[in-house]
C-alpha cells in the first residue's frame, strides 16, 4: 500500500473542504485499502471521515427511516426499527461478509463499493473498467459474472444493502461544498455501457451523508436471501430481495430484486408482474422466479445461475409472504 | 468464494482450504484463468490512481481536519490496557502496529485482506480484522489482543477449554478464533452453538477443527450439551 495523509475529519463541512486533487474519502476502510493492497489504486490523500459523529446513526422519521452514511452494516442489521419494518434490509446487511467487517463496514461504503470481477480486481489485468481496451471476462473464467446486461463489462453489482434499498425505494442523499442533492438508488449506479470506469453518479467533491428510505404501506412484508458457494459467508453467486405490498394474501405491488445478476443492480419488471393483484402462492412464486430469467444471456460459464435465480426468487417471495422459512441452503 | 478477488494468486493453492472448496467444484485451473488475459497478460500496465481528479483548490486548512503524515508521527493507542507509543506512518495497519512496533505477534496476519479473520482482535468490546484497520483508527478505543485475555497470568477460561479440548492443529487461525468467541462470550455469555457458529462465521480453519472451537466455546460457557 502507498503512502498518503491521513485528513482526520470530525465534521462534514471539514470533509468536503478536504475533497480536490485526488483526495479519496475513507470510511471503513474495507474496501478502498483493499483496492489499494492490490495496487489498484494509490491516492496521496485519504480523507478520514469515520469520526464524524453526525454521520451515524438510525433516525425513525414521519418519512420513514434516515440512515447516516457512517453507520455499520453491524447497526443496521441489529436496530430494532429496522428488524421489525424493514427486514429485507436488516437480512441483507446481516448477511453481508463476515461479522468483523460488518462491524467495519458502513452503509455508504457498501453501497460505494466497486464491482466484483477478479480481473478487474487484479493489479495483473489491465482491463476495460481501468480505462484499458479489453475485458478478460468474456473469453476467461466468467463463472462470477453477470448474466444480464453483460455486453461491455460483465462484472457484478457487490452490495448486498443495494439489494434492499432498491427494493425499498430508498435515496441517497449526498453533500458537496455547493450543497445537498437526493438520488434515488434506481437512479445512483451508472451501467458500465455509458461509462465501464464510473460506478456511480457520486462526484470526486461529494460526500455521500444519507440513506433515506420511505416508510412502507401498511401490509408490507419483505425478506433478502442471499445463495453462495459456501454457507458460512461468502460472496453471492445470486442475492434477491423482495418488497410485497399485501392486502390480505393479495398482492398489491412487488419489488424484486437481484444482486450478482448484472453490473447495476436490477429489479425484474417482468417477475414483478407476475404477482401483482394475486395471491402469493407456490405457483405464483415459481411463475415470478421463472419470468426474472427473460431475457438472461448466461457466459460460457455462468448458465448455473440461470437456474440459481429462479430459486432464490421463488423461495424469497415466499419467506417474505411468511409461507416458508429461511433457506438452509442459503448464506448464513 | 470470498477471495475471488485474486487471481493471481494459485488457484491450486487455494482450492487446498476446505472452506475454499469451490475451485474443486467448479474447476478453475491457473491456466484457464490465464487464458483470459490473452496477449496483454505479460505487458501489465500499472496503474496509478484510477481516481485523480483536478478541482478547484479549496483551502487546506480547516480547524475540523487534522492532517497526518504521510511520514511517520508518534501514536500512542491503548492495547491490553497498557499505554504504547509508536511511530507509525498512516498506512500502518493496526495488525503491523501490533506485531512489529509493539511486538504483541500473537496476532496473526494470514490472508491480510479481511477474507479470514485470522488477525481479529477486539476494538473496545467489538471483534474486527486488524489486517483492514489502520492504526490511526484505534486510537481512542481499547485495544485487546490475545495476549491481553489471561488474568494475574492465568489462562482465559475460554483458552484452557480450548487447550483441554485440543482445539487447534497448526494453530495459525487459533487466537482470532478466540478473541471472536471471547467476544460472543462477553455480549452473550449463554450462546447456543448456532450462535458460536455464527460469531466464527468469518474464522477460516484450514486444519478443520471447527467442531472442537464449538465444543470449547460451549464448555467455557457452561452450555455445553455434549460431554468434553
Ligand atoms: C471477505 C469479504 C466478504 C464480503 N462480502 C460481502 C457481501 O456479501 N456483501 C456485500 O455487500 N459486501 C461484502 N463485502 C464488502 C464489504 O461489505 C465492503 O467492502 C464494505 O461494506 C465497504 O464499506 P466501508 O465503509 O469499509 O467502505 P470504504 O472502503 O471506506 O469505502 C468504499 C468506497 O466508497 C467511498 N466512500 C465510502 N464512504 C463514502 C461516503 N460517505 N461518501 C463518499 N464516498 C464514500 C470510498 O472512497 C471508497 O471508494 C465483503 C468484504 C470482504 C472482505
Ligand atoms: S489476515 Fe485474514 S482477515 Fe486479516
Ligand atoms: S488453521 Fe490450522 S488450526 Fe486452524
Amino acid at each position: 500500500m502507498n503512502q498518503f495523509i491521513l485528513a482526520d475529519c470530525t465534521t462534514e463541512s471539514g470533509a468536503l473542504s478536504q475533497l480536490h486533487d485526488g483526495a479519496v474519502v475513507k470510511a471503513g476502510g474495507i474496501d478502498l485499502l483493499d483496492r489499494m493492497k492490490e495496487g489498484l489504486e494509490s491516492p496521496t490523500k485519504l480523507v478520514n471521515i469515520r469520526n464524524i459523529s453526525s454521520l451515524r446513526g438510525i433516525h425513525e422519521t414521519a418519512q420513514g427511516l434516515n440512515i447516516g452514511a457512517l453507520t455499520t452494516l453491524a447497526e443496521i442489521e441489529e436496530d430494532p426499527a429496522v428488524k421489525a419494518h424493514y427486514a429485507i434490509l436488516s437480512d441483507a446487511c446481516g448477511h453481508a461478509a463476515t461479522p468483523q467487517i460488518r462491524n467495519m463496514a458502513t452503509v455508504g461504503g457498501n453501497l460505494l463499493q466497486q464491482n466484483r470481477c477478479w480481473y478487474f480486481r487484479s493489479d495483473d489485468f489491465a482491463c476495460l473498467k481501468k480505462g484499458k481496451d479489453m475485458c478478460f471476462a468474456f473469453d476467461g473464467l466468467n463463472q462470477y459474472h453477470a448474466i444480464f446486461d453483460n455486453t461491455t463489462c460483465p462484472s457484478v453489482a457487490p452490495s448486498s444493502a443495494a439489494v434492499a434499498l432498491l427494493g425499498l425505494n430508498a435515496s441517497v442523499e449526498l453533500a458537496s461544498a455547493k450543497g445537498k442533492r437526493t438520488v434515488a438508488i434506481k437512479d445512483f449506479y451508472v451501467h458500465p455501457d455509458v461509462n465501464p470506469m464510473t460506478r456511480t453518479v457520486i462526484a470526486p467533491d461529494e460526500l455521500l451523508t444519507s440513506v433515506i428510505i420511505p416508510k412502507p404501506a401498511s401490509g408490507t412484508r419483505s425478506a433478502y436471501q442471499k445463495y453462495g458457494e459456501k454457507r458460512s459467508y461468502d460472496w453471492a453467486t445470486a442475492d434477491a430481495g423482495v418488497v410485497l405490498e399485501m392486502d390480505g394474501n393479495i398482492c398489491r405491488k412487488a419489488a424484486i430484486v437481484m444482486g450478482a445478476a448484472s453490473p447495476v443492480v436490477m429489479r425484474s419488471p417482468k417477475a414483478e408482474a407476475m404477482l401483482a393483484g394475486k395471491p402469493i402462492t407456490e405457483e405464483t412464486a415459481r411463475a415470478a422466479g421463472k419470468a426474472a430469467m427473460e431475457g438472461a444471456q448466461p457466459l460460457s460459464m455462468n448458465g448455473y445461475k440461470v437456474q440459481l435465480f429462479p430459486v432464490a426468487i421463488y423461495r424469497t417471495i415466499l419467506l417474505a409472504a411468511g409461507q416458508m422459512g429461511r433457506d438452509p441452503s442459503a448464506v448464513g | 468464494m470470498s477471495d475471488r478477488k485474486s487471481p493471481s494468486e494459485d488457484a491450486a493453492e487455494q482450492s487446498s482450504s476446505p472452506q475454499n472448496s469451490n475451485n474443486v467444484a467448479t474447476g478453475i485451473s491457473r491456466r484457464g484463468f490465464l487464458k483470459g488475459a490473452g496477449i496483454t497478460a505479460a505487458g501489465t500496465a500499472l496503474l496509478e490512481g484510477v481516481q485523480v481528479f483536478s478541482r478547484e483548490a479549496v483551502a487546506a486548512t480547516h480547524s475540523d481536519v487534522k492532517e497526518l503524515g504521510p511520514g511517520a508521527v508518534p501514536v500512542t493507542l491503548l492495547v491490553n490496557g497498557k499505554e504504547h507509543t509508536i511511530q507509525i506512518e498512516p498506512r500502518t495497519t493496526l495488525a503491523d502496529a501490533l506485531r512489529v512496533h509493539m511486538g504483541l505477534t500473537g496476532t496473526k496476519v494470514i490472508c491480510d485482506r479481511g477474507s479470514c479473520s485470522g488477525c481479529t482482535v477486539l476494538l473496545d468490546k467489538t471483534p474486527v480484522n486488524s489486517c483492514m484497520t489502520l492504526a490511526m483508527d484505534a486510537r481512542g478505543h481499547h485495544v485487546t489482543t490475545i495476549e491481553g485475555l489471561p488474568q494475574n497470568g492465568e489462562m482465559h477460561p475460554l483458552q484452557a477449554a480450548f487447550v483441554k479440548h485440543d482445539a487447534m492443529q497448526c494453530g495459525f487461525c487459533t487466537p482470532g478464533m478466540v478473541m471472536s468467541c471471547a467476544a460472543l462470550l462477553e455480549k452473550n455469555p449463554k450462546p447456543t452453538e448456532d450462535d458460536v457458529r455464527h460469531a466464527t462465521a468469518g474464522n477460516l480453519c484450514r486444519c478443520g477443527t471447527y467442531p472442537r472451537i464449538f465444543a470449547a466455546t460451549l464448555e467455557a460457557a457452561g452450555t455445553s450439551t455434549r460431554n468434553a
